[in-house]
């Protein structure tokens, strides 16, 4: 299921300026039905200034290229024909408070409509240069052709330069199979074969973890609660640093902060603020919770919990 | 079993029961909401919701970065045939696996299977505490090596290991890394976004969500191809329309995990302590297995030496009480655990190792009533065992009982 925004379904619902325009002196179209989308723009323009004074569309397409042609015709209306060509397909997505990566390709074919008609009233001949393939990647809305062609022309060899040069692959990843694919047959075809780097990626940078000193570590440490400090002693509590043991920093609260509602909440912020100053992941545990893992009280060892 | 003592449960390594709010939250999902997630109308887009939000409910228990690397399964050994078959696939020049002579059978049958079609398996193997040499390890890893699955905590013995570090030397090596998770995820604290770790199977119903549902956490950018093909449910990598009300139930299970994890942490960890220092206390000859200092909070698994643990359970049994003897898998075989054969129990041990395995919804009393349970047992089937005299174990139980066969 798409998840369409509430404009989108508005001008699906109820579409602006659907039709053609009576005595059009601008069409472009674009699509075809074979490939389940087409759309017709028909434009007004005032010869003498070249202004858009009606603008009127006829798709055969999706929820979203219906929308997407009804914002087009809003958009341009009453602009000059270069001002029109001004607008881009993210624009159309964009007065549409966004449209789901998987439909982004319906604002394109509204771009590309107002293209041929402006070329049309020109006299100019518009050549239809994005010839769409099957979808391979869904959070870009990148097609076959288009990473075909893009390997072709800069002599692409790995799955992370498709992503640098088409955007596809670049989000979830779930399209790499695809790309992988596409790049073992171009490559193929001129003799090579698609050598994958390893399964595994490098580690992004910032998951790379600095390996400090236990005594930076602590001060780093140290430094946060200081900064919290304040703020807990104007609530009359406090906290101290007790250990510190691989990536358990064990502390203890004074005062009202002790088993007070807010001793977790507190915990759970300091904890993101430490692990945010070491650059690791560590967590922030009462030293009361460590004396009692090895205190086998069990008066104490019950606490109701859901 | 008498109808005044409440049972007790203290097997919750081999399933849990399904939390009651987790309950709640599934139950529209068999009834108003059982629209299909992937259909345009109100039906099909309210489930889909729902389980969007549960992918946000299961990435912030394990820490991911992205909700996208969350794949809903079956379970958790469909998880962890995904994650091997997918590495394989991907590296056909890959021969080799890593993995350890310790893992559930989701992990060791496959990997004995994928030793008959031609590939050779490395099973890492453990000291008497259950822990793994790394410096082998490190030695094992090479561009011949298309995948390490090396578990994070021991469903037998609850025994953790080191898997970030091990992944950490797996990723410098290019080689992929998998954990079988299933016991550790809401049992002790994850953060996949600042691991090395590329993928990761857990199983809901070990962690108070319903059988039959479970997670492959899939790094961005891992190589990657699907077991099941099909629709583009879970964005083309695992097929089959959703099991949406056991996904809806595994989001609520994960939150509720994650709030509870300090809970299991501290009460929980004191409880088990309690118990296991109470039996320690007070029935002689026993001993823990596994490496006590480095082990799931809820876990606990002592030898009985000189007797045999079905009979320990049986008789636990008739008290109310529900333990396990290794894995409930191997249950049905005469040998002992392969997890103890690998630790070098010896045999008189090894029959007898109990597996005590909590969760939050125990109580100190249950704890105190099986460490007054079980020391009469044991001593009440000592009395019938050949390896075991007046007042203590046969010197040399190999001479001392050494039957003839016809
Ligand atoms: C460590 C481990 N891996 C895998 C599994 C299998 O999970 P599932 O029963 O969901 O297939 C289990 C549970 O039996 C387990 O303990
Ligand atoms: S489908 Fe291509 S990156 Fe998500």
């Amino acid at each position: 299921m798409w998840d369409y925004s509430e404009t989108v379904q508005e001008h699906f619902f109820s579409p602006r300026n659907a039709g053609a325009v009576k005595d059009a002196n601008a069409v472009g179209e674009v699509g075809s039905l074979s490939c389940g989308d087409a759309l017709r723009l028909t434009l007004k323009v005032d010869p003498a200034t070249d202004t858009i004074l009606a603008a009127g569309f006829q798709t055969f397409g999706c929820g979203s290229a219906i929308a997407s042609s009804s914002a087009l015709t809003e958009i341009i209306t009453g602009m000059t024909l270069d001002q029109a060509l001004q607008v881009s397909n993210q624009d159309i997505a964009d007065y549409l408070d966004g449209l789901p990566p998987e439909k982004m390709h319906c604002s394109v074919m509204g771009r590309e409509a107002l293209q041929a008609a402006v070329a049309n009233y020109r006299g100019e001949v518009w050549s239809d240069n994005h010839e769409e393939g099957a979808l391979v990647c869904k959070c870009f809305a990148v097609d076959e052709k288009l990473i075909e062609n893009t390997i072709r022309a800069n002599n692409l060899k790995t799955v992370e330069e498709v992503v640098n040069y088409t955007k596809a692959g670049g989000g979830c990843s779930a399209c790499h199979e695809g790309v992988e694919e596409i790049l073992s047959r171009v490559l193929g075809e001129s003799g090579h074969s698609f050598a994958p780097s390893a399964g595994t990626t490098p580690l992004p940078v910032k998951a790379g973890r600095p390996r400090l000193t236990t005594v930076e570590r602590i001060r780093r440490i140290e430094t946060v609660l200081d900064s919290v400090r304040p703020t807990l002693q104007r609530d009359h509590g406090d906290i101290e640093l007790v250990d510190v043991e691989g990536r358990q920093v064990y502390v203890k609260l004074r005062g009202a902060c002790v088993g007070c509602q807010m001793a977790a909440v507190t915990l759970d912020g300091i904890q993101t603020q430490i692990s945010e100053a070491l650059g690791e992941f560590v967590r922030v545990i009462p030293a009361e919770a460590r004396a009692r893992h090895s205190a086998s009280a069990a008066s104490e060892s019950h606490v109701a919990c859901a | 079993m008498t109808a005044t003592t409440p049972a007790i449960y203290f097997d919750n390594n081999a399933t849990t029961q399904v939390a009651p709010e987790v309950v709640a939250a599934m139950l529209p999902y068999f009834s108003e909401q059982f629209g299909n997630p992937s259909s345009l109308h109100q039906f099909g887009n309210r489930v889909g919701q729902a389980i969007q939000h549960a992918r946000t409910q299961v990435q912030a228990l394990l820490g991911a970065e992205h909700d996208s690397e969350i794949i809903f399964t079956s379970c958790g050994t469909e998880s962890d045939t995904t994650a091997m078959l997918s590495a394989l696939k991907v590296q056909p020049e890959r021969r080799e696996i890593i993995t350890t002579a310790v893992e559930h059978p989701a992990v060791l049958a496959l990997c004995q299977q994928l030793a008959k079609e031609g590939y050779t398996v490395h099973y890492l193997p453990v000291d008497q505490r259950g822990r793994l040499d790394l410096a082998t390890y490190a030695q094992l890893l090479s561009e011949r090596v298309a995948v390490v699955s090396v578990m994070w905590a021991n469903n037998e013995t609850g025994t953790l290991f080191p898997v970030e570090r091990m992944a950490e030397l797996a990723k410098a090596a290019g080689v992929l890394f998998h954990t079988d998770a299933v016991q550790a995820v809401g049992k002790i604290p994850l953060d996949l976004k600042y691991s090395a770790i590329d993928m990761l199977s857990l199983s809901g119903h070990k962690l108070h969500a319903p059988k039959g549902i479970g997670v492959l956490y899939l790094r961005r950018n891992t190589r990657f191809r699907p077991l099941l093909r099909g629709g583009h449910q879970e964005r083309g990598r695992r097929a089959g329309t959703e099991n949406s009300a056991a996904i809806v139930a595994l989001g609520t299970a994960c939150a509720m995990a994650l709030d509870a994890l300090e809970h299991e942490q501290t009460a929980v960890r004191a409880l088990r302590d309690r118990l296991e220092q109470g039996l320690l206390a007070a029935v002689p000859n026993c001993f823990v297995t596994g490496d006590p200092d480095h082990r799931l909070p809820n876990t606990c698994n002592i030898a009985f030496e000189y007797i045999e643990g079905e009979a320990i359970l049986l008789l636990l049994n008739k008290l109310g009480i529900a333990a396990s003897s290794g894995s409930a898998c191997t249950s049905g075989s005469l040998e002992p655990s392969h997890v103890m054969r690998a630790m070098g129990i010896p045999y008189t041990a090894a029959h007898g190792t109990i597996r005590f395995s909590l969760s939050r919804y125990n109580t100190a009393e249950e704890v105190e009533r099986v460490i007054e349970a079980v020391p009469p047992i044991v001593a009440q089937l000592r009395r019938l065992s050949p390896y075991w005299g007046e007042t203590g174990p046969i010197v040399d139980p190999q001479q001392a009982f050494a039957p003839t066969y016809a």
